[in-house]
């Protein structure tokens, strides 16, 4: 490490050695097998609850550990870092489960959070749509009152965890009572209602372990009850509310798979012989290998300043943005750089470094795409 | 985008006192200094009246006894200001830094204070015509006689030579006992005999600071010119050499800053094919960008500042940040050039002078290959 960190103290610290060894032990073992089924045994969310690494942040009272947001940070960044990325408890966590924590009526959450927090349920979000992504206003899927429940017609597309999903968060439009106008409502969704299907997980050119869907609603019932905080119209703010530290987290998990692209490309660089001496012994090597390094500590110092400020609830749009655009962008560019370095053993899957490069390219998409963060950060000039 | 880390109600007054002293006082002059290839010799006077001269320097010698991020706050308000001419205020930090370290106590009060008061120009002769960044392949050599030394060599790119009246130059000695040639530093005043001053140089940029060759012929210095240790030159010379690097990352981004600063107002005012050149939107991506990794770099850099004041900044550290950060400067000025049209390629353009005083960052005070060696090295 080029420059301290300061941002986790030792209890952070000794959760980094148990969640690393359970994403070692437990993960990658299996992982490979796991992408070829495209998703994840239902036993391992059972694992993790036991073990306490679901919705580490909530209260106990709601089965929870009531541990500060920086548990969660130490999560994803040995996720990142161990390349366990067939994992997505992120989404379940610290996406769905703080919704139902933050916004959540009083019901809700004794009735979801302790059944998430042991992997009984699984949590997904569901916002992008087959004809909307970024653009969140577009989204057609609607809700309309019927009696005491709504009637949900529409699809969704892109879920994290869609396949194994028990409880989705589905961001829908609700009547306003004014002819023509709508506006977004985030209704929660059982797997099991009725109308409510969900295709084969999708097929992808990475994070083939993450059970991605599309859902179907057909004139699904689900009672006003399940009307996340009980309030319509409010979709858009609960929304908005975390939006900047959950880009952020994309930047923590890019940095760590960075760092973990390049330790890898060092350690064969080191073995790997031409010309009768190490590659990394080449002067082109040494200042690639030196380039990446540097630029990794630099991101990393630029994310650590985002989380400090994140944890004082002053993280700006644009640096969050920043830190999402750049750090994606930096982490495509390096891991490429180290297929390179790896020669054609670069391209072979069965070198973690090929797979790392294919896991790599959705960061730059998902969570609002790099040319949306541009966006928000020209908003500011 | 994020709150700077150091703020005090002290750093703001320092911070407003040297942005006007650069803004009022310094910047009408500037264009006069790069037409004419040299600043004012009064310069020095007012910057000693204004205590920026030695401002790490104990108080008893003269200096301002402030702390290092003083010299940060002080190099961003000269990279803001656009005023290049002034970057001895850096050179004479580093300057008088080795003497309060490695002179004995005559050699400070013998020049601290009028270092400090601006009564006299110093300047650091390292790089030779035959080596810049390759220090130990220096030729300039002294050799004892009697209680003299005697040099013999040449020095080239030497900021402020032509004004100089004092001079820190790298040498070669001779170690008796073993018979090897070790690295001394030695102080060497303008008017001694033998010493002569070449032409300032003609340069891409920094043209108002008069860069010179310097020729040694059988120069005769006193021994107790010597600074510090004889055969210690090398080990003095790395002593702060992570914090001077840093003091080129600070006025990077500093200056990336207010190049992007002038071509956000240049590109809302400037309209093309009926609509402001900054609402197209490859302009926006490219301006957004460019504040980005100016963000980017400004957290970095204070966090090295921070890291040297609690110890731990590591040569890596901060040969990353003057890589990175220069390279950045350089990529932001040529956009922002581009971004200027026709017009920033003219001399009267403030854009221009960026770009042309830009290029040498990647240069100076090793060049960012050797950046990346120091780094390959950690790896």
């Amino acid at each position: 490490m080029m420059l301290p960190r300061t941002l986790f103290n030792s209890e952070h610290e000794e959760f980094r050695r148990t969640i690393r060894r359970f994403f070692l032990e437990e993960v990658i073992p299996h992982q490979e097998r796991w992408e070829e089924q495209g998703y994840v045994p239902r036993e391992l969310w059972k694992r993790a609850g036991e073990l306490g690494f679901l919705c580490m942040g909530v209260p106990e009272e709601y089965g929870g550990l009531g541990a500060d947001r920086l548990f969660a940070v130490v999560l994803m960044e040995e996720k990142a870092h161990t390349r366990a990325t067939s994992t997505n408890f992120e989404v379940h966590s610290d996406i769905v489960g703080g919704y139902i924590q933050h916004f959540g009526t009083e019901a809700q959450k004794q009735q979801w959070l302790p059944k998430m927090a042991t992997g009984e349920v699984v949590g997904a979000l569901a916002m992008t749509e087959p004809s909307g992504g970024s653009d969140l206003q577009a989204i057609k899927t609607t809700a309309v009152k019927d009696g005491d429940d709504y009637l949900i017609n529409g699809s969704k597309i892109f879920i994290s965890n869609g396949w194994h999903g028990d409880i989705f968060v589905v961001a829908v439009q609700t009547e306003t009572g004014i002819e023509g106008k709508r506006q977004i409502s985030l209704l929660l969704v059982e797997g099991d209602r009725h109308g409510f299907t969900k295709g084969k997980p999708l097929k992808k050119i990475g994070l083939k372990g993450q059970d991605t869907c599309e859902l179907f609603f057909e004139n699904v019932r689900v009672p006003q009850s399940n009307l996340l905080g009980g309030v319509e119209g409010k979709g858009f703010k609960q929304l908005m509310q975390e939006l900047a530290f959950e880009r952020l987290t994309v930047a923590i998990q890019c940095v760590q798979a960075a760092r973990s692209s390049l330790e890898l490309t060092l350690d064969y660089t080191r073995s790997r012989k031409v010309f009768g001496k190490p590659v990394m012994d080449y002067q082109n090597s040494r200042f690639k290998l030196a380039e990446m390094k540097s630029e990794i500590a630099i991101a990393q110092v630029f994310v650590d300043r985002c989380i400090e400020q994140a944890l004082q609830h002053q993280l700006t749009p644009e640096a969050s943005a920043t830190a999402k655009y750049w750090v994606s962008e930096l982490y495509c560019r390096v891991v490429d750089e180290c297929v390179q370095l790896h020669g054609g053993y670069g391209y072979m899957l069965e070198y973690p470094i090929a797979r790392a490069y294919c896991d790599a390219r959705a960061s730059r998409i998902y969570l609002g795409a790099n040319e949306i963060m541009k966006d928000i950060v020209a908003r500011t000039l | 985008m994020l709150p700077r880390t150091f703020q005090s109600a002290e750093a703001d007054a320092f911070r407003d006192t040297v942005r006007r002293f650069f803004e009022e006082e310094v910047a009408p002059q500037h264009v006069g200094w790069e037409e004419r290839g040299f600043v004012d010799r009064a310069i020095w006077k007012r910057a000693g009246e204004l205590g920026l001269l030695c401002l790490t320097i104990p108080e008893e010698y003269g200096g301002a006894g402030a702390d290092r991020r003083y010299c940060a706050i002080l190099m961003e308000e000269l990279a803001r200001a656009r005023v290049s001419g002034m970057s001895f205020l850096s050179y004479t930090e580093v300057f008088a830094t080795y003497v309060l370290r490695f002179g004995t106590e005559a050699q400070r009060r013998q020049w601290l204070p009028r270092i400090a008061c601006g009564e006299i120009v110093c300047c650091v002769a390292m790089t030779e015509p035959g080596t810049g960044s390759d220090l130990q392949a220096i030729t300039t050599r002294a050799r004892r006689d009697g209680d003299d030394y005697v040099i013999d060599g040449a020095k080239t790119f030497i900021s402020y030579g032509s004004a100089g009246d004092l001079y820190v130059v790298a040498l070669k000695t001779r170690n008796e006992t073993s018979g090897k040639d070790e690295i001394s530093l030695m102080l060497v005043e303008g008017d001694r005999p033998g010493f002569t001053k070449g032409q300032p140089l003609a340069k891409i940029g920094l043209r108002s600071q008069d860069l010179c060759e310097l020729r040694f012929d059988q120069v005769r210095v006193p021994c107790a010119n010597l600074l510090g240790t004889e055969g210690r030159g090398m080990a003095m010379l790395m002593q702060e050499l992570a914090w001077e690097r840093i003091m080129i990352a600070i006025p990077a981004v500093a200056s990336a800053e207010r190049a992007l600063a002038d071509t956000v107002a240049y590109t809302r005012e400037r309209k093309a094919f009926g609509q402001a050149v900054s609402d197209f939107q490859h302009n926006r991506f490219a301006l957004a960008e460019m504040k980005s990794e100016i963000a980017i770099g400004q957290a970095f850099v204070d966090r090295c500042v921070e890291a040297y004041m609690d110890g731990s900044l590591s040569t890596e550290a901060a040969a990353a940040a003057k890589l990175w950060c220069t390279e950045l400067l350089c990529r932001t000025v040529d956009r922002c050039l581009q971004l200027h049209g026709g017009y920033g390629y003219m001399e009267e353009t403030p854009i221009a002078r960026a770009w042309r005083d830009a290029r040498v960052s990647r240069i100076y005070a090793g060049t960012n290959e050797i950046m990346r060696e120091i780094v390959a090295r950690s790896l």
